[in-house]
């Protein structure tokens, strides 16, 4: 399974590709939608390419609990494919 | 007695104009390459395209995703790329950089009419095979927004900060001019002092290609793309398909006087009819279609013998070109400049009636009129003045006509201020 700094680094790829995000703006502590100026649809669409690139399922009661990168790392982490 | 608009010394003038079109990517290069008589119709170049009976078509000349911010293109449908684009440059021209309420307008007084035949239709479809080949969950949360036929209309309303109404008119090809006329009511009936109008089409998909090809509405000229779409032609087999979009800024002429910015021209009268005929075939007689024109002109306040030109519909259909050349005739004179512009666009469906009004805009601004080309061997009984190339004349007035399956007629007049 992928490590931590993989995680961070395939998320900072999708947002990248999603919602024009910076890699260098990724960080654990920031709020994707504060933060990092993700909208609803993107978030979708980040879930939807995080369980793709992860091999992980995103639950839709699950997803609107991930609010910042780190919560989104801890689900990958905890929710192995 | 006729429907008339009580005449007024305030006109709604045109004060901006944009386009990306299948000749140019911009109105400057649009509007060259028009007088130039170029065609903007090649093969198909894509696989889906090979077992199809029409390979041919009028792409945009630029990408409009290569013009927006990567991302941006991504969440957006082609037919809204093409919108923004042009919304864009309309909005610019007409003297604005950013929201409404940057510009020191109140965005409660700014409203938006695009229309379009079809809508997200390229990406309803893509998704459709996404749907088949990888299931439902797979299925973008973007499809709405990029399919839903007034998906271009609102992301220019929120690009321009409209919050006066945003509105869609969906008549087939005359979409795009009813969204101008649209447009003009909305001014004249004092529910807005800007108004953003025009249309967008991109619907090159096998699919809607072959449900025209399948009607026998489309030419199956795959050998000579350039000389496909020729009106008036004795030749002609039918339209063309072209994409694109086109959009103007319309407000009163005190309005854009009191900001120091000078109009194109004047939006005279427009006029809608429907001919309760046949749902996809134009009354022989064109009676709908005299009578849109005729009440544009009466709307307008100008004499029958102003109106020099007319941008005809015509596009490239057996059935359609003549009998709407006959009733201009009888309507304005033999002597009338009539040009068929798809001769050289292709047909843009509901962006039609928007990219012609720009160019029957700049024949008015600028006395020249864009030719018809392919036309070899007029058919029998085509009586109009057609120029085979730019024609230089006063233009005083200029009627521009848009009609649509289901019977839909819009014209539009424009004049000299």
């Amino acid at each position: 399974m992928a490590s931590t700094e993989e995680i961070l680094a395939g998320l900072a790829e999708i947002l990248n590709e999603v919602a024009d995000v910076a890699p260098e703006d990724v960080s654990v502590e920031k709020s994707f939608t504060d933060d990092l100026d993700v909208d609803s649809l993107s978030m979708v669409e980040v879930a939807m390419a995080a369980e793709e690139k992860f091999g992980v399922k995103i639950p839709d009661e699950e997803l609107p609990k991930l609010k910042t990168v780190g919560d989104a790392v801890s689900y990958i982490e905890s929710n192995p494919s | 007695m006729t429907d008339t608009v009580p005449s007024t010394n305030d006109p709604v003038v045109v004060t901006g104009l944009g386009a990306t079109t299948p000749l140019g990517g911009d109105v400057a290069t649009f509007w060259t390459n028009l007088l130039a008589g170029k065609s903007g119709v090649a093969k198909l170049t894509e696989e889906w395209a090979e077992p199809l009976a029409v390979r041919i078509g009028a792409r945009m000349s630029v990408d409009p995703a290569s013009v927006l911010p990567r991302v941006q293109a991504r969440r957006l449908d082609r037919a809204e790329q093409a919108a923004i684009v042009a919304a864009d440059q309309a909005w610019e021209d007409a003297g604005f950089k950013g929201t409404s309420d940057e510009n020191g307008l109140d965005p409660a007084r700014v409203a938006v009419v695009i229309g379009t035949g079809i809508g997200g239709v390229t990406s309803l479809m893509d998704q459709h095979d996404i749907i088949l080949a990888k299931g439902p969950s797979k299925v973008s949360p973007l499809l709405i927004p990029m399919n839903m036929p007034n998906g271009p209309a609102a992301y220019v309303g929120l690009r321009v900060g409209a919050r006066a109404g945003v509105h869609t008119p969906v008549s087939a090809c005359a979409s795009g001019a009813e969204a101008i006329a649209y447009g003009l009511d909305l001014i004249q009936l004092d529910r807005a002092d800007i108004v953003v109008v025009g249309g967008t089409e991109a619907c090159m998909h096998p699919l809607t290609i072959s449900g025209f090809a399948q009607m026998r509405a489309m030419s199956t000229r795959n050998d000579e793309p350039e000389r496909a779409s020729r009106p008036y032609d004795k030749n002609r087999d039918g339209f063309v398909l072209g994409e694109g979009a086109g959009v103007l800024v319309l407000e009163r002429l005190s309005h854009a006087q009191a900001r120091g910015h000078q109009p194109y021209a004047v939006l005279g009268g427009a006029a809608m009819t429907a001919d309760s005929h046949d749902i996809v075939q134009p009354d022989p007689e064109g009676s709908g279609q005299a009578r849109a024109a005729k009440t544009a002109i009466e709307r307008s306040g100008i004499a029958f013998s102003d109106v020099v030109h007319v941008n005809a519909h015509a596009t490239s259909t057996p059935a359609g070109d003549m009998a709407e050349a006959s009733w201009i005739a009888d309507l304005l004179g033999e002597q009338t400049i009539v040009s068929g512009t798809k001769s050289m666009t292709g047909h843009l469906l509901g962006a039609a009636g928007a990219i012609e009004s720009i160019a029957t805009v700049l024949s008015v601004q600028n006395d020249v009129i864009p030719p018809t080309i392919n036309l070899d061997d007029a058919e029998d009984g085509l009586s109009v003045d057609v120029p085979r190339e730019a024609r230089k004349a006063t233009v005083t007035a200029a009627l521009n006509d848009s009609f649509g399956f289901g019977g839909h007629n819009a014209a539009l007049l424009f004049h000299k201020l």
